[in-house]
């Protein structure tokens, strides 16, 4: 624990008489202390132990683990689908939401739930409900058990909400009068859209469209049972995972686990740099 | 910054001509409330008009129609001689100015300013020399880098002047452009406005309901109450000559004596009674920096107030508890009758002989 003696180091009360600009005061030092705390026990600590069991037999074992062609295949289509879902989230998600905000309509409420569904439906639940409906018994002749198409239809489906309500309250509190402001000097409907209201949602749809990737990346119960786990074609990462566990290939499995988290971070940090730049340039 | 364009010309145009405003028999509903009825306006080319009222008087109805950000039920409105009834704000040629700024938070001050001739794709070299002269104009040529939340409100609102006259508006609309700001900055821009207008020149219309603002500023008021319009005219016939109680009481304050409306500065203070003076008892002198309110009751149990100076208490000798005479300087053509705390006195309608003492 040597970040939180860090910290702890950093707000001790310094000797001389008064407090420095930028010093904690005691309260704060206590919040902050009980946060570093808290994120260490449930985010550092394992992530320190996983990222630490994918190197137990060295480079070559870790880079062994993750060239292995079935790992790699499935972290391929994986990183893919959830790169693809979060694509289609950022378009879709913010044309609900406008449709939410903007447009008044008959069942607006009851779309309102709907929306949520996704969250609070268990994910293995979902997946069921995929397959009675996209399987090989369901009502419209589509099936899409086994198919790449039905894995993107479950993590579209999981991460739909993400966008919708990051966007939906940026677009509730936007003034309308600075688009009003903007089509008196000229501005046709889509330049009020390109120039005004795009800048002002964009961070909100980058970080929906975060959320959702890192959702896609770790996705594991709605897949599960539509991806029929075809390897090298419908096989996702969690779901190999889940395999090495069981097959004691422990170092495989925290192998591919570290690499996800490689590119969930790198991911957000484009998407984080992306955001200031666009928020800064309009 | 005066326009070298001249827009089609009308022979007819009743506003004069060129960049004038001119609304008829505008109606406008929402729901129940009637916020415009039959308003009948028209606004001279090259002045600096204002739309006075109180709250809820369908004055903001009026200015957001004449920009096509609302629609009237029924009516019309002209443009510098064009019909622009039907035309959506981007064409209407009008700069509106928003009660809260209506900045693009994204965008800095320069860029802001920039975004009317930028989407009409102007040069660059244009669009940098005019937002320039723009910056320069409203003093901000300092802050053109700043993004408007590092502005100050006043700052901020600047700005958006500077950006609606980017485009050359034909006219300029202000919604209450000043509301946001404290008393302090508002009286401040008030000037600036009025100087810059004299330097702009373009047809400029503002929405207040600060009666003080609107005497100071235009050159012409229009005072709407009620969804209609209770008067039109100079400062200075509104101020002397309002055409109802109404327009008299919202205008400058008034005060009630012998059953009529009066200002309380149009008030003479005798010693003795004379003919058409009113007996009252005076129970409270008032120092407000250089004025001296003097608050009396009148046997009818009214409670006149007459507005003094110093020297004027000092030379007649006013204590509290003193009995004067109070007589009007001026006709008095509206009885008090109607509005609130009335004393439903007789209406004491002097003659139109001259007072014989008039207040130093």
């Amino acid at each position: 624990m040597s970040l939180v003696a860090q910290v702890d180091r950093a707000t001790r009360p310094a000797s001389g008489r008064g407090r420095r600009p930028g010093e904690l005061t005691g309260g704060a030092a206590l919040g902050l202390g009980v946060g570093v705390l808290w994120l260490s026990l449930l985010v550092l600590l394992p992530v320190a132990a996983i990222v630490s069991t994918a190197f137990d037999d060295g480079l070559g074992g870790f880079w062994d683990a993750v060239t292995d062609p079935e790992a790699l295949a499935a972290i391929r289509f994986t990183v893919g689908a959830a790169a693809f879902v979060t694509l289609v989230n950022a378009v879709v998600g913010t044309l609900i939401a406008w449709v939410l905000v903007r447009d008044r309509f008959p069942g607006k409420r009851v779309l309102e739930v709907v929306i949520d569904i996704p969250f609070a439906l268990p994910t293995i639940v979902a997946g069921l409900v995929l397959i009675t409906l996209y399987g090989p018994s369901g009502p419209f002749g589509i099936n899409l058990v086994g198919t790449r198409a039905g894995v993107v239809l479950a993590l579209l489906f999981v991460t739909l909400p993400f966008v919708v309500r990051s966007v939906q309250p940026v677009l509730i509190d936007a003034d309308r009068e600075v688009e009003q402001a903007a089509a008196s000097l000229g501005a046709s409907g889509f330049t009020i859209f390109r120039r005004v209201i795009l800048p002002t949602v964009t961070p909100a749809v980058v970080s929906g469209a975060a959320l959702s990737f890192a959702r896609a990346l770790g996705e594991f119960g709605s897949v599960i049972l539509i991806s029929a786990n075809l390897i090298g074609k419908t096989q996702v990462s969690s779901s190999y995972i889940l395999k090495m566990i069981e097959s004691q290939e422990t170092v495989s499995a925290a192998a591919v686990a570290t690499l996800l988290l490689v590119v969930a971070v790198v991911v957000l940090v484009v998407l984080d740099v992306l955001q200031r730049r666009t928020a800064r340039r309009g | 910054m005066s326009r070298t364009t001249t827009p089609a010309h009308r022979p007819d145009a009743l506003a004069g001509g060129p960049s004038g405003i001119v609304v008829r028999g505008v109606h406008r509903r929402f729901g129940d409330f009637v916020a415009l009825e039959d308003v009948d306006l028209e606004v001279r080319p090259g002045g600096l008009t204002a739309l006075l009222g109180p709250s809820g008087g369908g004055k903001s109805t009026l200015l957001r129609i004449i920009a096509g950000l609302d629609h009237p039920d029924s009516g019309s409105v002209e443009i510098g001689g064009r019909d622009a009834t039907f035309l959506p704000p981007q064409r209407r040629s009008v700069g509106f100015v928003f009660q809260h700024y209506a900045a693009f938070t994204h965008l800095t001050t320069a860029r802001n300013v920039a975004f009317g001739l930028e989407i009409r794709k102007r040069p660059k070299a244009e669009v940098r020399d005019r937002v320039a002269e723009l910056l320069e104009l409203v003093h901000l040529e300092h802050l053109a880098d700043r993004l408007p939340s590092q502005l100050s409100g006043g700052q901020r609102q600047r700005m958006a002047l500077a950006r609606a006259l980017a485009v050359q508006p034909e006219v300029l609309l202000l919604d209450e452009p000043f509301g946001a700001l404290d008393a302090q900055v508002r009286k401040e821009l008030r000037d600036w406005l009025r100087r810059l207008h004299d330097e702009v020149h373009v047809t400029t219309l503002f929405v207040t309901h600060d009666q003080e603002e609107a005497l100071e500023v235009a050159d012409e008021i229009v005072v709407i109450n009620d969804g209609r319009i209770e008067q039109v005219g100079t400062p200075g016939e509104l101020y002397d000559h309002p055409a109802n109680p109404f327009v008299m009481s919202f205008l400058g304050p008034v005060t009630r004596l012998g059953g009529a409306l009066v200002r309380p500065h149009d008030i003479e203070v005798l010693t003795d009674d004379r003919a058409g003076a009113v007996r009252v008892e005076v129970t409270r002198l008032l120092r407000v920096g250089y004025e001296v309110r003097a608050e009396t009751r009148a046997d009818d149990g009214s409670t006149p107030w007459v507005q003094l100076t110093r020297a004027q208490v000092t030379e007649l000798g006013l204590v509290e508890g003193r009995t004067v005479w109070l007589r009007p300087l001026v006709d008095t053509p509206f009885p008090a009758a109607g509005l609130p705390a009335d004393a439903s006195g007789p209406v004491a309608g002097p003659a139109a002989g001259c007072p014989d003492r008039v207040p130093a």
